[in-house]
């Protein structure tokens, strides 16, 4: 079976590495970008089957327009936005979801730890 | 224009009909005001239906008779204290007992005005209530906006230190479940990285700490005559370290003391912000150039650097609290986006001005104008 490839994209150092290497022990390959801008490059080319992303890169809402452009282009593909912004911190996803179409937010810490399985089950779907 | 409701409790129809005739034309006006605010006037003939209309809405002022046929104006007073109704409350009675005015002045009502009563009787005691609820309102919205800031401020905060603790964190299970193999060594990358972000963790609790000061004006400040260009150079020695690990050399054109009447730290603290930037976002082997000048009384405080520069869009938000410019320059240069608030807080202080003058690729020059 051929790996599946998952494009990541965050401007932390730490959690680039950090998803990159659970991605990895799970059995995925990984293209990764660290910033909007380069992610939309790599939107562009193509060649994945699903995306991680950070929310808040050059911009507070650079996750959202990635996913937005994810879609846009292949609509099949899965799409996570990971961020340290929560609900607790006066942030709601609530508003946004309606124009952006992400399959699933994460909170980086404990609910990201289970990236790997999260992927798998939006994959099979 | 913006409207108080009335309430007026009468069994003369003569003294409703004066009153609404009075107030509905006229209109308070305030040097604060943004517009005069005008009065909607609702009559009640007895004590039972001014009840009624309590109940379903709101009336900013109650201009209540204690004569009534039915129940008495005390008990609607009794009623709206009772019941905890945000109106305030003007006793208009013929036979008023001294009695009566300490009970009713207990239970709340705020003026007595006696019958029979001139219009202008009648429009000042309504003025000065007025004028009362018009700035109990701005201060509860003033309140509020003190409160927002805060709370996106304390948002922010704890985003920014979510992040490098969640980071941490992550490392630290990955050395617990031995997720690369036994050998110790294949972890030091991830343990170096880990003392990285904590270590840019303290800096910024640090710079939280000043920020905190400043914010708070609290600590007692020390202005006196300090030598702007010694601190300069005590700052410089300071950041030595930094500047000789990128290779940058740090100059200073002024020689001469240049005396201005500020807190020593305060200076310092500016100064150090300003310098850790120039050596932070500098290129490798790049130079800080410094230069103080004092003429007519107007001193100059003059920071350039040759680093990264910053694009003319992000320059306008640079200043503001936990800003950080993220490009693919400045990804792996840590910081707490704190450093030019403080400054420019700190500057405010002493009606200083800071401004930017840079350019992507080429550097930063800072300017600061201090009036003597």
């Amino acid at each position: 079976m051929n790996k599946k490839v998952v494009l990541i994209a965050d401007d932390d150092f730490d959690y680039l590495f950090i998803t990159k290497f659970r991605l990895e022990t799970a059995g995925f390959e990984t293209l990764s970008a660290s910033s909007q801008k380069q992610a939309e490059e790599i939107i562009l080319a193509g060649g994945f089957d699903a995306c991680v992303f950070d929310l808040m890169m050059e911009n507070d809402d650079s996750g959202f327009v990635l996913a937005y452009k994810v879609k846009k282009l292949y609509p099949q593909v899965p799409v996570i936005i990971t961020t340290n912004v929560t609900s607790e911190t006066g942030y709601s996803f609530d508003n946004s979801t309606s124009w952006v179409k992400a399959d699933l937010y994460l909170e980086k810490g404990v609910q990201s730890e289970n990236i790997a399985e999260e992927l798998k089950k939006l994959l099979k779907t | 224009m913006e409207k108080l409701n009335i309430l007026v409790v009468d069994d003369e129809p003569g003294i409703r009909a004066g009153v609404k005739r009075i107030l509905e034309k006229f209109e308070v006006d305030y040097p604060f005001m943004d517009e005069p605010i005008g009065f909607n006037v609702v009559e009640a003939e007895t004590g039972e239906i001014a009840i009624d209309f309590l109940k379903n809405e709101k009336f900013d002022i109650v201009l209540l008779d204690n004569k009534l046929p039915g129940i008495q104006g005390i008990n609607v007073l009794e009623f709206i204290n009772q019941n905890a109704i945000d109106s305030k409350v003007v006793m208009i009675t013929s036979y008023a007992s001294l009695e009566l005015a300490v009970k009713a002045t207990k239970d709340g009502a705020i003026d007595f005005v006696p019958k029979p009563f001139t219009p202008q009787e009648l429009r000042s005691s309504v003025e000065n209530i007025t004028k009362q609820l018009f700035l109990k309102k701005m201060t509860t919205k003033l309140n509020q906006a003190g409160k927002q800031i805060r709370f996106q401020f304390l948002s922010l905060l704890s985003h920014e230190l979510k992040a490098p603790v969640n980071a941490v964190e992550a490392y630290l299970k990955m050395i617990k479940e031995k997720k690369m193999g036994v050998n110790i060594n294949d972890y030091i990358p991830i343990i170096d990285r880990s003392l990285d972000r904590l270590n840019a963790m303290k800096n910024m609790i640090l710079d939280l700490l000043d920020f905190t000061k400043v914010e708070s004006g609290q600590t007692a400040k020390n202005i006196q005559d300090v030598d702007l260009v010694e601190s300069l150079k005590l700052c410089i020695a300071t950041v030595k370290p930094l500047a000789i690990q990128k290779e940058i050399k740090i100059s200073l054109c002024s020689e001469n003391p240049v005396i201005y009447k500020i807190d020593q730290t305060d200076i310092e603290i500016v100064f150090n912000n300003l310098l850790s930037n120039a050596i932070k976002y500098n290129k490798d082997g790049g130079s800080v150039d410094c230069c103080i000048k004092e003429e007519d009384k107007i001193i100059t405080v003059v920071i350039k650097d040759t680093g990264i520069g910053i694009s003319k869009e992000d320059q306008k938000k640079l200043f503001n609290d936990f800003v950080r410019i993220k490009n693919e320059f400045t990804q792996n240069i840590s910081g707490s986006g704190l450093g030019l608030s403080i400054v420019k807080k700190i500057l405010l202080n002493y009606n200083a001005e800071i401004k930017l003058e840079s350019e992507i690729n080429l550097g930063t020059k800072v300017i600061i104008t201090l009036q003597k």
